[in-house]
Order: C-alpha cells, then sequence, then structure tokens
C-alpha cells in the first residue's frame, strides 16, 4: 500500500462546534461540515503523518471499524477534501509554511 | 453649498455631504426615523456626487475590494470608496432616470446608491467587532427580537406582515446584530424588501433567529450548532472576498450558532404561524 500524507490547507477558516467541524472555504465560501469520524482525520492532517497512522490511531482505535474499510474509506474522504481545496495531499511529508 | 445630513444605523453614524439640496432631500425622505440630529458618536463622512449618465462602467452585482487602505464598492450605479483610517469617503452616482421633482417624491436611483454603500459599509464595520447583517426580517415582541431568515421568496416579506399589532418591524429584509456582551442585539434598518418600508428605529436583545421554509404546517426544530451555524452562514450578507474579514464572519456566525436558539421554521403563510412566536 502506497501511503498518502495530507495537511489541512490554509485557504480555510474551520471551527468545532459539538463534535462535528464546519469548515469553510476562503477560495469561494464553500461550506463543509464534517462529521465525528471526518473531523478525528481533519484535525490529525498535519503534513507529517501518514494517512494509514491516522486511522489506526485516530479512527480504529476510537471507532469499532475494520482498519482496512477505514483507511479506504478515509482515502476517498481526503481525495474528496482534496478536489475542494481544503486538504493536501502528497505521497511523501507536506511541508507547511508559517 | 454644502450641507449634509447623519444616518445612523446600529450605534454607526454616517455624514452624506452633497452641494445638491435635492440630492439630500431624496436622502432624507428615504432614510427617514434613521436620520439624525444628534449622533451618537463621530460620523463617518461620504460626500456624494451626481456624475454624468454612462460615466460608470461595472455590472449588476456590487464588486468590493480592498487596495492599499482603500475599500471600493461598485457596481453600475455607483462607486463608492472608503478609506478607514480617515474616516472618509464618497459616493459617485450615475443619475440614470434621476429627476430632481421625481426624486423628493420617490426615493431615486442616487438613494438607491446610498442605500447599497450602506449596506455594504456596515458589514465592514460590524465585522471586527462581531457583529453582522443577516438576509432577515426581524421584529420585537415582548421586548425581545425575533429574527426570520432567508433568501428572496423564503417569506421575509411574508411573515412580515402577518405579524400581529404587538409586534414592532425592525426590518423585512436586512437585520442588524451586534454582540452585547455575551449575547446579541438586534436593530432596525431602513433597508427595504417586498413591504417597501423601513423598519422602526429602536434595538433589543436577540432572543432566538428562525431559518425559514415553506411547508403544509407550522413547526419549529431546534438546530444543532452545526447545522445552525451552516445555516447562517448562507444568508449572512457580506460582499468582500477578504482573507482578514471573511474567517472573522465566519468565527462569528459559529460563536451565534454556539449561543443563540436557532430553529428551522416551517410555516404556512397565515396569521397562526405567530403563535409560536412570544
Amino acid at each position: 500500500m502506497n501511503d498518502i500524507y495530507v495537511a489541512r490547507s490554509s485557504a480555510i477558516a474551520a471551527r468545532a462546534l459539538e463534535e462535528e467541524m464546519v469548515i469553510m472555504s476562503m477560495r469561494d465560501s464553500t461550506l463543509f461540515t464534517l462529521n465525528e469520524v471526518a473531523a478525528e482525520i481533519w484535525r490529525a492532517a498535519d503534513g507529517k503523518t501518514p494517512l494509514s497512522e491516522i486511522v489506526r490511531n485516530n479512527i480504529c482505535a476510537k471507532f469499532a471499524t475494520d482498519p482496512d474499510a477505514a483507511y479506504a474509506d478515509a482515502e476517498i474522504f481526503c481525495r474528496q477534501l482534496s478536489d475542494c481545496g481544503i486538504l493536501m495531499l502528497s505521497d511523501r511529508p507536506i511541508e507547511l509554511g508559517g | 453649498m454644502t450641507s449634509s445630513l447623519v444616518v445612523e444605523i446600529g450605534n454607526y453614524p454616517v455624514r452624506f455631504s452633497t452641494d445638491d439640496p435635492a440630492l439630500l432631500g431624496c436622502l432624507r425622505t428615504r432614510f427617514g426615523d434613521f436620520v439624525t440630529e444628534a449622533p451618537s458618536s463621530a460620523p463617518v463622512d461620504f460626500s456624494v456626487r451626481l456624475l454624468t449618465p454612462g460615466l460608470l462602467p461595472g455590472g449588476r452585482d456590487i464588486q468590493v475590494t480592498h487596495v492599499n487602505g482603500c475599500w471600493r464598492f461598485a457596481r453600475d450605479l455607483f462607486h463608492s470608496e472608503w478609506f478607514p483610517k480617515h474616516g472618509r469617503g464618497s459616493v459617485r452616482t450615475s443619475p440614470l432616470n434621476f429627476s430632481r421633482d421625481a426624486a423628493l417624491a420617490v426615493p431615486g436611483p442616487m438613494a438607491a446608491s446610498v442605500d447599497s454603500t450602506l449596506r455594504v459599509l456596515h458589514t465592514l464595520l460590524l465585522a471586527p467587532g462581531g457583529g453582522f447583517l443577516l438576509h432577515a426580517a426581524s421584529a420585537v415582541r415582548n421586548g425581545k427580537a425575533f429574527v426570520f431568515s432567508g433568501v428572496s421568496g423564503a417569506g421575509k416579506s411574508t411573515i412580515s406582515r402577518l405579524a400581529p399589532p404587538d409586534v414592532t418591524l425592525l426590518t423585512d429584509e436586512i437585520s442588524y446584530i451586534c454582540p452585547q456582551g455575551e449575547t446579541y442585539r438586534a436593530f432596525g434598518t431602513p433597508f427595504v424588501g417586498d413591504l417597501s418600508r423601513n423598519g422602526a428605529n429602536i434595538s433589543a436583545p436577540l432572543k432566538e433567529i428562525n431559518l425559514l421554509a415553506q411547508g403544509s404546517s407550522n413547526k419549529r426544530e431546534l438546530l444543532p450548532p452545526p447545522k445552525a451555524a451552516a445555516g447562517l452562514l448562507r444568508n449572512v450578507l457580506f460582499f468582500a472576498v477578504d482573507p482578514e474579514y471573511v474567517p472573522l464572519v465566519f468565527e462569528t456566525a459559529c460563536r451565534v450558532a454556539s449561543t443563540v436558539p436557532i430553529y428551522r421554521l416551517t410555516f404556512v403563510p397565515t396569521e397562526e404561524v405567530w403563535e409560536m412566536i412570544s
């Protein structure tokens, strides 16, 4: 499995409300509401931690779920957010400015 | 000779100066009770000048830009500039069908230009302090403010029209909401919708916000904060795509969603809907 690295875009505004995360793209003001599981991935997306490790430590450890299925779902989710410009994806660690 | 008047909405007075008394008369008619002789603080100053028709390029949508300390608001009817550091700005408006006599009787394009300028200006004045304008009707009942938010056609003017006599309308189109300690306060505005009349120039503590939907029965559902924030953000009035201001508006909407009850109000357009609002 080729792992991927994920990092939150700087061109967003985000705020946790209860267990969910509300995110607004600064590019086009599109709104996203992430559920509790998706919010876990979002919070852990620091550019340094591989997605597989995020899924293992932040998803499988907290939510009863099959690791392979969880990783497949997480990868689809991350690619969708990447397409929307609010998450960055790479096959190597992502250097974040600032 | 230059003369002026002050339009105060919320706690922000704005003075408009012009050398054309007919224009001033038009503004006085348009803004009515929001024209004050005793502003609560030093006003922001705007000069208003008529241009020859056709001199202003631009489309139907307002473009708001921020360059070198100057905010520019522009569309086909007007170009406005505001320099926050200096507390002054200008409105240049194209008269189009402007007629001096008609302008005294009915608000003309010039008043519409000033109205649009005020809407944009107030979004910018309010944002740093956590206030905002909302596409919403609002009204005061029993000393508390109730807000009814939705896009065009959602029922803002309808619910305003159905209000019983003990309700005082703050606006049927654009609500004005400011923080007050840990809570919020709603102010009347002269920003009119289909009712074509200014709201009352009063304010009251904000009790709740209702996101409007029309349906076959009257019902209210309290929204969890994430849904409330998303619903609110869809209706917040903000024109500037600005990296400093957009996060402020986002934060404000999230804070409001966490502190003010926000409902989805589905209603049949009859007077009974007001039985749920008290």
